[in-house]
């Protein structure tokens, strides 16, 4: 079941938009055709494999490569040697600032092996046979140092150190020594002490999560081809084939100009695609061997090297009144980023409260570096985690309170003018709809049975705009291409050939998406931050409007008349000069078959950094039914609300959070990182880190909210990420329901279920 | 180590590779017969993103080796339209919007029209555990399981208009 509310009164009639017609490359994703990354091949590639470290921290003593390239058929075998030494600069990428020094050493060791899976060598050989035999004849010297993964343990003053250059940042005064701790983040806002101390009520826990990776399906895959005079290519998938170049050129030392890099389809990311790995390895192995080289990697590999996001400790102390007034707030978040600094943990903290008009607060955050993969960006990145420990002590005070938990909400939810705990004063947010939404939903009133509970939860996340390029050519029969720089992760292209035909007032069917290679359209960021249809939407609008301006211009020409007398109108040309009348209007395809004849082709390049992205709210409510012999959980029934501005395709609207919410349950249920004792994955597979499957999942109902964004031509807010913050937390409440126990840490797993119930029991 | 000559019929038409002992059946179609509709997500049978029918049964091609297809029927992702005519699952993902990335989508499609052929009237209970081999991390399957309740229905129709 889908609903859409939205305020009748302001809804304006659109043509294209808020349709949903089938996306334009449908067919050959249904077919077969569609390329992703490892279905790119070059005439003559040879084959790249990666050798990795078994140790999770090691010292590497040497490497001999000797014995591999002797092998027949091998034609590079390539270090971290081999790889240019870098200052340490930050650059900015698509949802977090990265070092390219530690991005340098994470995509190939140096001195130290920091994770199971880090990349150590690599070698490229005529067939894959050939570079994986090679790779057992690299020949790597380890000293085997202490290894720390937990979050807290890596906290500890006697905790194994991962680099001796880090000092600790955001604290008062630099510490003396070196630790793990990357980073002190902290957001303040009255006296969160004594208001703590007033609170007629106070809850208080701690919740903790584990490292979950995207888990996307595609594992990553390119082919990259360098030649000596440093000229390069790049077929990859990724979130941002010019993150791609940027990071490769800086990786590598390269000219931007030099490296071309093509998108391919990308089998999803999440965010996990919006760092490189393979590409810098597979350029270089290419300009050593002379020949394009292909890399691909197996799933063992993506779990091992790629991906997470942190592991996490949240400690959450709420006070509020008797009537159920939130007074004052105080959360500890501590975060693993794996092998480099570089947790979410400072968007966990801005979004922590961000649901909340809460006087007085203190937020505190830690980056801490572990030895495991570093983290990358998985869907509103640390939001998730924090909104875990938030909403379930949201539902504790509801609990204690004898409040419904929709209502106290309601009671403390953000509203326009309110000043957001990281910040800026929110404008144009439907957060309060969206909790009465949800709270109408027929879900809310169905009666539970035995061993079933039901949780609501509440989820932010910011949205991005950025730095985008659209362009669009009118052909000659008056179909239109549009050409945008971002790969299409999930229906973008629909998106953007709504907005294009509805700004061109032509039917979207003329309208033609494609996302050009590096070399052929200006720079945008990567597709990540739930900034795509928002703001390469902005560009593409801006592009059809100057399209529209150089139509009527030709139109005037035409009719020999002044541009001002020209109106453009559902698709056509109005000629509105009072001496001309009678004259009939010129269509799109009547003005484009004449171009040539009044000034050229037809086109538009549009380039900008978009700003007013609209924040997004979401509140789930989740009813699940516990198993009593086994502690499985079932969902029974899942209602996702959400404000999405205004939906340009529905469907994909609803399809994003729909996945939002299937990645968000695994995460409370069933997915975790498992290391042994020598800190090695133990479940680096599909079979041992489950996602939910069909079977695990009911249908999930969606209620898209539309206040619109007056930043967008259309209203549009970003939608893809805040789906993933609410599920954690409505799971984990809906389980408190059912077995009257709050469950603190993630996953809600049978075992942890039944031995609950079973201390409960006594 | 010698090549191994295997004649088999994809998609209806006749086809020979050399395959090496250990090349899996997915890799053979992939690298030998340019076959790239059918993806590897984890190569260990548990993603059936790279599902095909041989002799008519679903399998994982990742764990059926290539010199095993020898004389026997398999059919792709390739082969479920007839020339520009979509299959009604095709079809029916399409107008469903079922699917976002696309890269588990010929797995999926496999798999259902596997579970049709069998199946023609589905639970959506049975869909689901039929399809619990195939994992898609972007839709979390509800548009998915209505495509292929949708398909399902139009099948029946055809089957009984025909």
């Amino acid at each position: 079941m889908s609903d859409v509310l939205d305020r009748p009164a302001t809804k304006p009639e659109f043509n294209s938009v808020g349709t949903r017609p089938v996306r334009p490359d449908g067919i050959d994703k249904v077919t077969g055709r569609a390329a992703f990354g490892a279905d790119f091949v070059m005439p003559g590639q040879l084959h790249g494999r990666i050798k990795r470290s078994p140790f999770a921290h090691a010292r590497i003593l040497g490497i001999d490569t000797r014995k591999a390239l002797a092998l027949p058929g091998v034609k590079a075998v390539i270090t971290g040697a081999d790889f240019p030494d870098l200052a340490d600069e930050m650059i900015e990428g698509g949802e977090a600032a990265s070092s390219t020094r530690d991005m340098a050493f994470n995509v190939m060791a140096r001195d130290k092996a920091l994770y199971d899976g880090h990349a150590v060598a690599a070698v490229a050989a005529v067939s894959p046979a050939i570079a994986e035999a090679a790779l057992d004849l690299i020949e790597v010297s380890y000293e085997t140092l202490p290894h720390v993964i937990d979050v807290e343990a890596a906290m500890a003053t006697d905790a194994p150190v991962l680099h001796a250059h880090l000092f600790t940042s955001g604290l008062e005064t630099r510490p003396t020594l070196p630790s793990n701790i990357a980073a002190r983040h902290q957001f303040v806002r009255g006296d969160v002490d004594a208001a703590l101390a007033a609170a007629e009520v106070t809850v208080e826990a701690r919740y903790t999560t584990k490292a979950v990776h995207q888990g996307y399906i595609e594992p990553h895959a390119c082919v990259a081809s360098m030649t000596a005079d440093g000229q390069a290519q790049v077929w990859s998938s990724s979130q941002g084939h010019f993150m791609v170049r940027t990071y490769c050129a800086k990786v590598l030392q390269l000219e931007i100009s030099d490296l071309r890099v093509t998108p391919a389809e990308i089998g999803g990311g999440f965010g996990g695609k919006t760092v490189v790995y393979l590409e810098p390895v597979a350029l270089l192995l290419s300009r050593t061997a002379g020949a394009p080289v292909k890399m691909v990697m197996n799933r063992d590999e993506v779990f091992r090297a790629t991906g997470p996001t942190s592991g996490g400790v949240i400690e959450v102390k709420l006070g509020a009144s008797r009537d159920g007034k939130i007074t004052a707030a105080e959360v500890t978040l501590k975060f693993q980023a794996g092998a480099f600094p570089g947790s979410p943990v400072g968007a966990a903290c801005m979004t922590a409260l961000a649901c909340y008009d809460i006087a007085d607060f203190r937020i505190v955050g830690w980056d801490v570096v572990t030895n495991s993969p570093k983290v990358a960006a998985y869907r509103a990145p640390g939001a998730p985690i924090a909104a875990f420990g938030v909403e379930s002590a949201m539902d504790e005070l509801a609990r204690k309170l004898g409040m419904d938990p929709i209502d106290l909400r309601l009671k403390n939810g953000a509203r326009d003018g309110v000043k957001a705990s990281y910040g800026p004063t929110f404008q144009n947010i439907g957060f309060l709809e969206t909790l009465e939404a949800a709270k109408a939903h027929p879900n809310y009133a169905v009666p539970l049975g035995p061993n079933q509970g039901r949780g609501v939860a509440a989820g932010f996340w910011f949205n991005v705009g950025g730095e985008s390029t659209a362009a669009i050519h009118i052909g000659e029969d008056g179909s239109a291409t549009v050409a945008t720089a971002n790969p299409d992760i999930g229906g973008s292209r629909a998106s953007m050939a709504l907005m294009a035909a509805e700004t061109l007032g032509i039917s979207v069917d003329k309208v033609r998406p494609v996302i050009p290679d590096t070399a052929s359209i200006g720079y945008s960021m990567l597709t990540g931050g739930s900034r795509t249809t928002f703001a390469v939407g902005m560009a593409v609008v801006q592009a059809a409007e100057k399209v529209i301006v150089e139509l009527k211009k030709r139109a005037a020409k035409i009719w020999d008349t002044t541009t001002e007398n020209v109106a453009w109108k559902d698709g056509k040309a109005v000629c509105l000069d009072p001496a001309k009348t009678d004259t009939p209007p010129l269509t799109l395809k009547g003005l484009a078959g004449q171009s040539a004849r009044t000034g050229g082709p037809i086109s538009a390049e549009v380039s900008l950094n978009a700003q007013g992205a609209g924040p997004g709210f979401g509140v789930h409510v989740c009813d699940v039914e516990i198993d009593p012999e086994t502690g499985h959980v079932k969902v029974l029934r899942y209602t996702a609300a959400q404000d999405v501005g205004r939906a340009i395709h529905p469907s994909y609207v609803e399809g994003q959070m729909q996945g939002g919410a299937a990645q968000g349950i695994g995460w409370a249920l069933n997915e975790e990182y498992v290391f042994d004792a020598e800190g090695r994955m133990e479940n680096a597979g599909f079979l041992d880190y489950r996602v939910p499957v069909a079977s695990d999942l009911p249908m999930i109902d969606t209620v898209m909210i539309e206040v619109p964004n007056p930043r967008h031509p259309f209203g549009a807010k970003g939608v893809g990420e805040v789906p993933i913050v609410p599920p954690l937390a409505a799971v984990a409440n809906a389980v408190r329901g059912a077995i009257g126990v709050r469950m603190c840490d993630l996953p809600l797993s049978p075992p942890k279920i039944r031995a609950a119930m079973d201390a409960k029991a006594g | 180590m010698s090549k191994i000559h295997v004649t088999a019929t994809v998609n209806g038409d006749p086809a020979e590779f050399l395959t090496d002992p250990g090349t899996t059946l997915l890799d053979a179609l992939r690298d030998e017969l340019g076959l790239t509709g059918s993806k590897e997500g984890c190569g260990s049978g548990d993603c059936g993103a790279c599902s095909m029918l041989l002799d008519g049964r679903l399998v994982c091609s990742c764990l059926v080796l290539a010199a095993e297809a020898e004389g026997r029927r398999i059919e792709t992702i390739e082969g479920m339209a007839h020339g520009g005519e979509l299959h009604p699952l095709q079809q029916k993902f399409l107008e469903h919007a079922a699917l976002q990335c696309g890269f588990c989508t010929p797995g999926l499609l496999v798999a259902a029209k596997a579970l049709l052929d069998a199946k023609p009237d589905p639970t959506e209970e049975e869909t689901r555990y039929w399809l619990a081999g195939n994992l898609c991390r972007c839709t979390g399957y509800d548009k998915v399981i209505r495509a292929v309740l949708d398909a399902a229905a139009v099948l029946r129709q055809e089957r009984r208009a025909a």
